[in-house]
């Protein structure tokens, strides 16, 4: 990689902040239960799911996981918690389902009923 | 692109490394592959966090956990439980050494709180080995915003707008200084970094170079504008291994990518940068010194003038700052001097890292504004004196700064301050001791030390500090006279007024100030033949109160030399002829028989 000017710079700075930002997260927090019931369930396939539809998105969340919460029937859950909103819990997530999850709700803030377990605060 | 959910940062400061985090950093590795994370979760080697007392530190985002004290044998639970569950490692998490409380957060710690990172902004957050990521964190913005937008003399007028003074010790403002070398008559101009930290307990030059070796390059090649320099010098001592490594591939990843070499950025503006080794001579960090031993000379100090500016490396202008002067430059370029200036008092502006080190609960390194005071240092970021002890004062400016005591603890940090106080700002060390530190032995340290790097070159150096360190040895083995007081004073201003550079002429002020500040220790030594503190060992007699001794004969069965007789179940006696005074049989004790006096 050469740096030729100023806007070579400029573009560099723009790719590699995203990572590094990345490194703090972003507001929106997504949780995936990832105690022995979740990974059973196939919670891994969701994460990775989930990380590479924000990475193609190019969005800023925090990606956290969590142990289980007793509800292994429904797992893997999956919780969206927007800035001042409600934590709304998400079961039997499949793969195919992190798509809609993120672009209707972590996007435009429109919660996919259908697929909610529980709202909690 | 590729998107992390996590970032595991492991400590890669020269303490963490010797602590063992290159061990760390392999088992964790191995581990989030053995757990499938390796697309998941990154791993990141960094510089120095600063808390180097808690070492090697461990510190996962985005939830910012840090991690104590890790082990190799603690990567396997922090990826199972942490990475992969979400579980916080409880035990490994900080505690705060007053109330045993556990403090999670990296940010919330209170040793960060009232710190001020600009300098060190990127230790610690960064991996240094990698260029892209100074980048992100707007790196080299600075010198594209000087090379796109400024003329030299603007950048001249933001740093003496910003009022930085030379971090190295002396505080000369650093704008002032570019402006002598760029008016100077000649060419080339040379920059140089003067990288050869050698005070005992110093380490902020060497954590920036370690953690942050881009900002460097980006001062240097700023300053290198702003003066019409070509070429420049970096000359860090050989014993910094890992900042020689880091900066070596640092240089070569800027060349690589046009930012060092011919034709910066498109422009016709070309540096070349050149990295010297030195050995780590102490004499080395004066200038003259410095750039004798850059030619290839014996590293050894002239008179000036003439000043570098005018004649330096080769007999061209050349301008020498410090590490910490040169990686302040590019964000007082990007944020503007009124920022800079915004920060301090009214003539020492900014931040200063200072390295906390001693009896003091956190040692590491902060970063704080000048203007700060030493109690809320030492006190609030550093948590105090551990154990219990009290405090007794604190060495500011290395061997060639003062000693003062608690009631100068309310002191504001900056330049004029402390030299009325007599200490100096220095390049930043901060030695704390307790109630069990011996002044006139730490006058004696500090003078040994400075005996021991004289150059040899000028007489009232080689030959009064020398001298004076008799005197004190003297004192100690409880042979001084009161005359020698006076002595001390009259030969330490003589080598203060006369000795050819900075070495020789600072070398005295651990004396000036023990002499001001704790003027009743000496006259203890000397008058009582008494050692306060109980650490001259000639001038201490071990023994045994006969009311508390029960005769178990612990204490003349763990003496080397025989030096404690008596029979079973009476009172021992020790021989104070016979005694070495090691202290083996006061250790033994259970009875609390044996005192020292």
């Amino acid at each position: 990689m050469v740096i030729k000017n100023l806007d070579d710079l400029r573009r560099l700075r723009e790719e590699t902040k995203q990572e590094l930002e990345g490194r703090h997260g972003g507001e929106t927090q997504i949780i995936v239960g990832m105690g022995t019931c979740g990974i059973a369930a196939g919670a891994r396939e969701v994460m990775t799911a989930i990380l590479s539809e924000l990475a193609k998105r190019n969005l800023r969340v925090t990606v956290l996981q969590t142990g289980c919460i007793g509800m292994c029937q429904r797992e893997p859950l999956v919780d969206v918690v927007r800035p001042g909103e409600k934590r709304i819990t998400y079961g039997n997530v499949k793969p195919g389902d992190v798509p809609r999850i993120i672009s209707e709700h972590v996007v435009n803030g429109r919660i996919v009923e259908e697929l909610v377990v529980g709202k909690i605060g | 692109m590729q998107l992390f959910r996590a970032h595991v940062l492991v400590c890669g400061g020269t303490g963490c490394t010797s602590g063992g985090s290159q061990e760390i950093r392999a088992r964790l590795e191995r581990e989030i592959q053995a757990n499938n994370l390796e697309n998941e979760v990154k791993l990141v080697i960094t510089g120095c966090h600063g808390l180097c007392e808690m070492g090697p530190l461990v510190i996962v985002y985005p939830e910012g956990t840090m991690y104590t004290h890790v082990q190799p044998d603690d990567a396997a639970e922090i990826v199972s439980e942490h990475l992969l569950k979400g579980r916080i490692v409880q035990r490994l998490l900080y505690k705060e050494p007053m109330t045993e409380e556990q403090v999670p957060h990296y940010g919330d710690l209170p040793f960060y709180k009232k710190q001020h990172r600009v300098v060190l902004s990127n230790c610690g957050y960064i991996n240094p080995e990698v260029l892209e990521e100074y980048i992100a964190r707007d790196g080299y913005a600075a010198l594209a915003k000087c090379l796109g937008e400024m003329t030299p003399e603007e950048v001249i007028e933001e740093v003496k707008k910003s009022g930085l003074r030379g971090r190295g010790g002396a505080g000369f403002p650093t704008g002032l200084k570019w402006s002598f070398c760029r008016n100077a008559p000649g060419e080339p101009k040379y920059v140089v970094c003067n990288a050869d930290e050698g005070d005992p307990g110093a380490f902020m030059d060497r954590s920036v170079l370690e953690g942050d070796p881009h900002r460097l390059i980006e001062g240097m090649l700023i300053g290198a504008y702003a003066i019409g320099a070509s070429e420049g010098y970096i000359y860090c001592r050989a014993e910094y291994p890992l900042a020689v490594k880091r900066l070596k591939l640092a240089m070569k990843q800027a060349e690589e990518a046009g930012l060092l070499g011919d034709n910066i950025l498109g422009t016709d503006f070309s540096f070349h940068l050149h990295l010297k080794e030195g050995a780590g001579a102490f004499v080395c960090g004066e200038e003259t010194a410095l750039m004798a031993s850059i030619m290839g000379e014996r590293g050894m100090p002239r008179p000036r003038p003439p000043f570098p500016a005018n004649s330096g490396l080769w007999g061209k202008p050349t301008n020498i700052n410090n590490v910490e002067t040169w990686a302040n430059i590019p964000d007082i370029i990007r944020r503007g001097g009124e920022w800079f200036a915004s920060m301090g008092t009214e003539k020492s502006k900014g931040t200063k890292v200072f390295a906390l080190t001693g009896k003091v609960q956190n040692t590491g390194l902060v970063e704080v504004p000048m203007g700060i005071t030493l109690r809320e240092i030492i006190f609030e970021i550093g948590g105090g004196v551990p154990n219990g002890k009290k405090f007794k004062a604190v060495q500011i400016g290395g061997p060639s700064g003062g000693c003062l005591p608690e009631s100068q603890l309310d002191l504001s940090v900056d330049y004029e301050s402390l030299t009325a106080a007599g200490a100096i700002v220095g390049s930043g060390g901060l030695v704390v001791m307790d109630e069990d530190t011996c002044i006139v032995d730490v006058a004696r340290f500090f003078l040994s030390f400075t005996r021991a790097e004289s150059c040899g070159k000028c007489t009232p150096c080689r030959e009064g500090i020398k001298r004076m360190l008799e005197v004190l040895d003297r004192i100690a083995n409880g042979e001084g006279k009161m005359e020698d007081l006076e002595l001390l004073e009259r030969t330490a201003l003589v080598i203060k007024n006369t000795a050819l550079c900075g070495l020789g002429q600072t070398a005295p002020n651990p004396i000036l100030s023990t002499l001001r500040y704790f003027r009743d220790e000496y006259v203890a030594h000397i008058q009582d033949k008494k050692c306060p503190a109980g650490v001259c060992t000639n001038l201490l007699t071990y023994s045994i109160q006969p009311e508390l001794c029960r005769g178990c004969t612990a204490c003349a069965k763990v003496c080397p030399v025989g030096a404690i007789s008596g029979e079973i179940k009476k009172p021992h006696v020790i021989d104070t002829e016979k005694c070495i005074k090691c202290g083996a049989c006061m250790e033994k004790c259970r009875f609390g028989a044996i005192t020292l006096g």
